[in-house]
C-alpha cells in the first residue's frame, strides 16, 4: 500500500491507520451535515471549514515541523492550565480534542463505563493511538478537576508522558497559597521541557498574545447580542473550538477579519435566522471538538445558540490577564489569579457562576438557557439544582439535558428541545 | 374548521378529529410502517388541518403535509382543553414518561421526561407483564390484588426482567412480583414529579392512566388525588388537534 503524505506523517506518529481512517471518513460527512448545510454563513467561516477539513493534516504538520527544529507541543484538556508560559517558551500548546463517540468503546476497554464521555474520549484516543496532536505532543498537562480526570490521568501516565497541576477546591487563602505555588511549579516545568527560562519579558508577550485572542473572542461575544444573531452557536463554537489548538496569531487575524464581517452585518440587520427567532444561551460541561450535537439540534429547531457558558466558550475568554505589571513574580502572581476565577463546578461554592449564567443571559437577551451536562459528571449535575434555583428567580427559563456523545438519544432530546422552544 | 391531531408513538398511533369536540378517535399499533399507517388511518377522512405528534412525529408529518409540535406541548393543550384549572400532567407512555407543570394560562411552565432508560415507562411494565406472563390488564389487576410486595433491587429494564425470573423460580407470589414492579414505576415518576413540583388539578394522561393500579400509587406517593381522563390514551392526540386549530405548531 502507498501512503500519501499525510498518512506518511501519522504512520510515522504511531497511529493506527485503520481506525484512524474509518474516523476521518465518518467526521467529513457529518460535518458536511452539520456545517456546511447552514444557510447564510460568513464568509469568514471558510476558514474554519479549510482547517476541519483538513483537521489531522496541516496543523499537525506544522506541529511536527516545530517539533523537529527543536520546539516543544504541550497538550492540556482544560482551561485551567496557563497557555502564557509555552508561548513564552516557544512551545506551542494544544488542547485536546476530547468530543467523540469514536474514541469511547476504546476507552471502555479499560476505564469503567459509568465515567463521563470526554474522559472515556481523551483516554481512547491516546489508547486507540487515534489523535495525532496526542502523539505530537511531548507532554500531556492534565489537572485535578475532577476525580474521574485525576485517576485517568494516572492511566494515561503509563503512555504518555503526563504532567498534573493540582486545581484546589476552595477559592479561600489557602486554596489560593496552593495554586499560587502549582502555577510556578508548572512554569518551572515548562522551562526545563523547553530548556528556556521564562522572564518578564517572554511572558508580558506571551500574556498579550493571548489577550489579544480572547478580546476577540469577547468581540464576538458582544456581537451575538444582535438580535438576528449574526452568527450561528454552531460557527461560534467552532471557532473557538479550533482556537484553542490553532496558533494564537493567526487565530486573532481569523477572529479579527469575521468579527468585522459580522460588525457589517449587525450593522445591516442580517443574520443567519430571521429576526426573533428563539435564543438560547448553553451552560455547562465543556463541548470540545467535535460535539456538535447538542448546538445542531437547537439551531435544526429553529432557535439560534447566543452564547456558552462553558469551557468552550466564556470561561475560555472572559477574564484577561491584567498587562502592566513589571516584575515577573508580580506578573505570576496576576496570572494565576486571573485562572483561579475560571468558574468551574470543580469549585465550592461556586455560585460566581451562577452570576455569569444570568449576567450571559441578560447581556445576550436569551429566551432561555439550556443546561447541559455529560452523564456521569457529577459536579455540573449537582451544581444544576442550584442553577435551576437561581434562574427561576431570576425569570430565566431553563431547560436541564444530560447527555453524551452517542446519538441514541437524539430523539428524546429533540422533544424535549422542541418543547422548550415551544413553551418559551 | 375540522383539524386533525395525530400521536405517532413507540407502540400505539392515536387519530383524533376536532371539531370542536372529538368528532372521532382511533387507535392502532404503530407496526414497522407508521408512514403506512397513519395514511390508512386517515384515509377517507376530511379535515382542514393535521398537527402529528409523537415520537414518530418528523418522520411521518413531511409525508402526510402536516405540522409537528411535541408531545409535551399536546399534552399540555389537552389537558388545559379537557379541565381548564389543571395544574399538573403526569403522563406516562410507551416509551417517555414525562411530568409537566403548567401556568396559569395553560402553557407549560416546566417539564421533565425520563433519559434515554425505560424505567419508569410504559414499555418497562409491558416487559414485566410478559416475564409473569399475564397481559396489562391481568398484571394490573394482580398488582391490585396483592397483600404485599417485594421490592425489586433493580430498575433497569433488563437486569429488572432477570430478577422476576428468578424471584418466580424461587416461588415468589406472583401478586406480590406485580406490586413491587408497579411500585417501582410509581417512584420513579414520583421523584420526577417532587422535582418539577406537581400542583393541583393533577391530570394523569396517556396510556399509563389505565393502569388503576398506577393511579392508586401515584396517587398515594404524591398525596394528591389525580384526575384521569374518560380517554387517556388519546390525550396527545387531542392536543394536537386542539394545537391544529389555534396555531402555535411548527409547519
Ligand atoms: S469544566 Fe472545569 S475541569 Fe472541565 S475544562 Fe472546564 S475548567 Fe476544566
Ligand atoms: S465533564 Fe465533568 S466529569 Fe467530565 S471531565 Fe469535565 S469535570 Fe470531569
Amino acid at each position: 500500500m502507498t501512503l500519501n503524505a499525510n498518512e506518511q506523517m501519522w504512520s510515522d506518529l504511531g497511529i493506527d491507520l485503520e481506525s484512524h481512517g474509518q474516523l476521518m471518513n465518518a467526521l467529513g460527512p457529518i460535518y458536511g451535515e452539520i456545517y456546511l448545510s447552514q444557510e447564510n454563513r460568513p464568509k469568514g467561516m471558510g476558514f474554519y471549514d479549510f482547517v476541519v477539513g483538513d483537521i489531522h493534516g496541516i496543523r499537525v504538520k506544522e506541529l511536527r515541523e516545530h517539533a523537529k527544529e527543536g520546539g516543544k507541543v504541550v497538550a492540556t484538556y482544560c482551561v485551567f492550565v496557563p497557555e502564557e508560559f509555552c508561548w513564552a517558551t516557544g512551545a506551542i500548546p494544544i488542547s485536546l480534542c476530547a468530543g467523540t463517540q469514536f474514541s469511547v468503546p476504546v476507552a471502555e476497554e479499560v476505564l469503567p463505563r459509568n465515567t463521563c464521555a470526554l474522559i472515556k474520549s481523551s483516554y481512547g484516543f491516546k489508547l486507540g493511538r487515534l489523535c495525532p496532536y496526542v502523539q505530537v505532543s511531548h507532554l500531556i498537562v492534565g489537572e485535578t478537576t475532577c476525580d474521574g480526570k485525576k485517576k485517568m490521568f494516572e492511566l494515561m501516565a503509563e503512555q504518555h508522558p503526563v504532567y498534573v497541576m493540582e486545581v484546589p477546591n476552595k477559592r479561600g487563602a489557602a486554596g489560593r497559597t496552593l495554586w499560587q505555588q502549582e502555577v510556578r511549579d508548572f512554569k518551572a516545568k515548562i522551562e526545563e521541557l523547553t530548556g528556556n527560562e521564562i522572564t518578564a519579558e517572554n511572558l508580558a508577550g506571551a500574556i498579550k498574545k493571548v489577550n489579544a485572542r480572547r478580546k476577540e473572542f469577547k468581540r464576538l461575544s458582544a456581537l451575538r447580542a444582535a438580535d438576528p444573531a449574526p452568527i450561528s452557536g454552531k460557527d461560534a463554537l467552532l471557532a473557538t473550538q479550533v482556537s484553542m489548538y490553532d496558533d494564537v496569531d493567526r487565530e486573532v487575524q481569523m477572529m479579527q477579519a469575521l468579527n468585522d464581517e459580522l460588525e457589517e452585518r449587525v450593522r445591516k440587520g442580517e443574520g443567519v435566522a430571521p429576526k426573533g427567532a428563539k435564543r438560547i444561551l448553553i451552560s455547562g460541561s465543556p463541548m470540545a471538538i467535535p460535539n456538535w450535537k447538542l448546538h445542531h439540534i437547537i439551531e435544526s429547531a429553529g432557535a439560534v445558540v447566543v452564547g456558552e457558558e462553558s469551557c468552550t466558550g466564556s470561561r475560555f475568554f472572559d477574564e484577561l490577564v491584567p498587562e502592566g505589571t513589571e516584575n515577573l513574580e508580580d506578573m505570576l502572581t496576576v496570572l494565576a489569579d486571573r485562572y483561579l476565577k475560571t468558574n468551574c463546578a470543580c469549585f465550592t461554592p461556586n455560585t460566581e457562576r451562577l452570576d455569569d449564567i444570568i449576567r450571559m443571559a441578560r447581556d445576550l437577551k436569551a429566551d432561555g438557557v439550556i443546561h447541559y451536562n455529560l452523564q456521569f459528571c457529577h459536579t455540573y449535575a449537582n451544581e444544576a439544582v442550584q442553577v435551576d434555583r437561581a434562574l427561576a428567580e431570576a425569570g430565566i427559563p431553563l431547560l436541564r439535558v444530560e447527555t453524551d456523545y452517542s446519538d441514541e438519544d437524539a430523539g428524546q432530546l429533540k422533544t424535549r428541545i422542541d418543547a422548550f422552544l415551544e413553551m418559551l | 374548521m375540522i383539524t386533525a391531531g395525530l400521536d405517532v408513538g413507540s407502540r400505539t398511533i392515536k387519530l383524533v378529529l376536532f371539531e370542536n369536540e372529538v368528532s372521532h378517535r382511533a387507535v392502532i399499533d404503530s407496526g414497522l410502517k407508521p408512514v403506512e399507517r397513519c395514511r390508512r388511518l386517515l384515509d377517507g377522512r376530511s379535515f382542514d388541518k393535521l398537527v402529528v405528534t409523537g415520537y414518530g412525529r418528523d418522520l411521518v408529518a413531511p409525508e402526510l403535509s402536516g405540522a409537528t409540535i411535541s408531545e409535551i406541548s399536546a399534552q399540555a393543550a389537552a389537558v388545559r382543553y379537557l379541565y381548564p384549572d389543571a395544574g399538573s400532567v403526569i403522563d406516562i407512555g410507551g416509551q417517555d414518561s414525562k411530568v409537566i407543570r403548567l401556568n396559569d394560562k395553560g402553557g407549560v411552565l416546566k417539564f421533565e421526561m425520563n433519559d434515554r432508560c425505560a424505567a419508569g415507562t410504559g414499555k418497562f411494565l409491558e416487559i414485566m407483564a410478559r416475564a409473569l406472563e399475564l397481559n396489562i390488564d391481568e398484571f394490573a389487576k394482580t398488582a391490585l390484588e396483592a397483600e404485599r410486595s417485594v421490592t425489586l433491587n433493580s430498575l433497569c429494564t433488563v437486569f429488572a426482567e432477570s430478577e422476576v425470573v428468578s424471584l418466580i423460580n424461587k416461588g415468589e407470589d406472583a401478586h406480590a412480583i406485580a406490586l413491587g414492579l408497579h411500585q417501582s414505576v410509581a417512584s420513579r415518576l414520583t421523584s420526577m414529579a417532587k422535582r418539577v413540583g406537581v400542583a393541583e388539578r393533577l391530570v394523569f394522561a396517556g396510556g399509563g392512566a389505565m393502569n388503576p393500579c398506577l393511579v392508586k400509587l401515584l396517587e398515594s406517593r404524591l398525596g394528591l388525588k389525580m384526575t384521569v381522563p374518560e380517554d387517556p390514551q388519546i390525550t396527545a392526540a387531542l392536543g394536537a388537534a386542539i394545537i391544529a386549530a389555534n396555531g402555535k405548531h411548527k409547519e
